[in-house]
């Protein structure tokens, strides 16, 4: 069971959130190439399920009983990686190797390289079908385990990810929840001038789930809605967030989709982040 | 010469023994999940979903879906064993084999059936003929194309128990039976089926048996040549492809797939390198099938036993 977010929790949960919006910037900075935009939209949803939400042993990342985390939308791997480094998968120095050659920490997430990532992404709307494996595997062993996937709503316009919804469904796999990171740009554009997604919470109620809208940079909605999970169905959290979340020159700015901050602009967010 | 005792005096699809290996391993591995995209009759996963429903999964007509689960059920410790036709399972699902499973080394089986020219009627979109070059270009996937119901059962054996991606080719119609039960499969091998000094006849699946007919065809006029039955396309067997290229100093690939990436591409591509020697590629010649039997589609592209004749006594 996952425990309510006390107000003490929730504070220690936002000082984190912060360190993880540093740790993106500054190994984005670092690399000089990735995706800060949707890596800091999704921070909340990120630091809630690995140091609230999921139950993990850091220590022993194959432990079988593990809950695991799809995530999906592959490019904002910074958000994943700085997570698994302050949650002890890895040392954080290793954050400085991002996208190197012999780096753990590959431009998209690497299952065979990275401790504590459970399923390589990168190539967009595979990650859901994935997770929906882990979570048929998951039923059959009897274990009781849940799988959490973490989408881009741009990577919702891939054909793929409604065959998996359709599938979720089907199987009715309540050990499933999925995060949909609505921040409602991709890199072309905004959503509604590319290609619109919406009404986006009724396409997944129409396709079986049990679907819940919320404030993605909330954490207490966050852990509420991943505690409602109902029986008999999926969950999909649609979670409307601001991509760039966090530094203010970045936000709901569709530029900051796949480009890294110069020094002087690293040094501006930080001390935003501070 | 004859090496092997091959028999031809049965005839079974390779499918059907895919099905009924599939439904014996099941009973004796719990781990053996089988996945299909709404084609399970015609692939015979149909056996394996009766006995097994628990551990079956139709994912209805959506492959893509069906390789991600595939993946995500091995990060598990399952064996998934996924099918469609190779059409579907290679092309439709390829990125989710490169991305969700090849670039893991997942333990996921693809067994497509319906492979090559011999689906015949439903025409060009059915008949699958690059599969083998899109697995063959994949790191980490071994690719097998059996020859008869025998070599299936002993291949589809040898993939569950191996960790790691395979992809199986399987066909549609029935085939003869070459190979007796005592036949055993391994990847990077492959066998002298008959031997002769002038010219090697490299073939898979179910072109084998029509290799071994056009040997026969050229001993009658006095022409000898081994007939090497290459399962294992990837990993090959470089061993013997070299020893059959220095003792016979010429080459025939024979296969129900596009020259191009297939058969004939990967033993041009070790032999050019290790030991040039002439060599003929029977096989399609970069072009999509199209309806017909498969009788009359082997004879409209090039692909009988008089072809395979022509491309040996080209060489001499």
């Amino acid at each position: 069971m996952i425990p309510p977010l006390d107000e003490d929790k929730r504070l220690r949960l936002e000082e984190v959130a912060r360190e993880m919006r540093r740790r993106i910037l500054e190994m984005i900075a670092e690399a000089g190439s990735g995706h800060p935009g949707g890596s800091l939209s999704a921070v909340e949803m990120v630091t809630a399920l690995y140091f609230h939400i999921m139950r993990l042993r850091p220590e022993d990342p194959l432990w079988p009983e593990r809950d695991r985390f799809v995530l999906s939308k592959g490019h904002a791997a910074p958000v994943l990686y700085a997570a698994l480094a302050l949650r002890g998968f890895f040392p954080p120095e290793e954050l400085r190797g991002l996208r190197r050659i012999d780096s753990i920490l590959q431009g998209h997430p690497d299952m065979k390289k990275t401790p504590g990532v459970e399923m390589s992404t990168g190539s967009l709307g595979q990650g859901l079908s994935t997770a929906v494996g882990m979570a048929l595997a998951g039923r059959m062993d009897g274990k009781g385990y849940r799988v959490y996937a973490l989408l881009g709503d741009g990577e919702i316009q891939e054909g793929q990810i409604w065959e998996a919804a359709m599938a979720a469904a089907h199987y009715r796999l309540d050990n499933l929840v999925a995060f949909l990171d609505f921040n409602g740009l991709q890199i072309d554009g905004p959503l509604e001038q590319v290609m619109s997604i919406t009404p986006v919470a009724d396409k997944w109620r129409a396709f079986g789930w049990h679907t819940v809208a919320i404030d993605g940079h909330d954490l207490q909605e966050i852990v509420e809605a991943a505690r409602g999970a109902v029986a008999g169905r999926p969950t999909m959290i649609v979670a409307r967030t601001v991509k760039g979340k966090g530094v203010s020159f970045m936000e709901d700015e569709v530029g900051w989709h796949g480009k890294a901050p110069s020094r002087e602009q690293l040094e501006q967010a930080l001390r935003e982040l501070t | 010469m004859r090496m092997g005792e091959y028999i031809m005096t049965k005839s079974e699809a390779t499918r059907d023994a895919y099905g009924e290996e599939l439904l014996a391993l099941g009973q004796v591995n719990e781990r053996i999940v089988v996945l299909d995209a709404d084609l399970s009759g015609s692939t015979r996963t149909s056996r394996f979903a009766r006995a097994f429903p628990e551990r079956f999964f139709n994912v209805g007509i959506a492959e893509q879906n069906m390789i991600g689960i595939a993946a995500g059920l091995a990060t598990a410790g399952k064996i998934p064993f996924a099918s469609s036709f190779a059409v579907f399972a290679l092309g439709r699902a390829y990125d989710q084999l490169r991305t969700s499973v090849a670039y893991n080394n997942l333990n996921v089986k693809i067994a497509a059936t319906h492979a090559g020219l011999s689906v015949g009627a439903d025409g060009a979109s059915h008949q699958a003929l690059e599969d083998i070059a899109l697995a063959r270009a994949l790191p980490n996937i071994r690719v097998v194309v059996p020859a008869d119901g025998v070599e299936t059962r002993a291949a589809v054996r040898t993939a569950a128990a191996v960790e790691g991606p395979v992809y199986l080719r399987l066909g549609r119609p029935k085939v003869p039976v070459l190979f007796g039960p005592e036949h055993e499969f391994a990847f990077g091998r492959g066998q002298k089926l008959r031997e002769g000094s002038r010219a090697a006849i490299v073939s898979c699946g179910v072109m084998t048996y029509r290799a071994l007919r056009a040997a026969e065809a050229l001993a009658r006029e006095g022409i000898e040549v081994t007939v090497v039955n290459m399962p294992s396309l990837k990993p090959l067997d470089e061993e013997l492809l070299l020893e059959v290229a220095r003792s016979c100093g010429a080459v025939v690939t024979v296969e129900e797939h596009s020259i191009i990436g297939g058969l004939g591409s990967a033993v041009a591509e070790f032999l050019s390198e290790e030991h040039p020697v002439p060599l003929r590629r029977v096989g399609v010649r970069d072009a999509f099938g199209r309806s017909g039997t498969p009788e009359d589609l082997f004879q409209a592209y090039g692909l009988t036993e008089a072809d395979i004749c022509r491309a040996v006594r080209e060489l001499l």
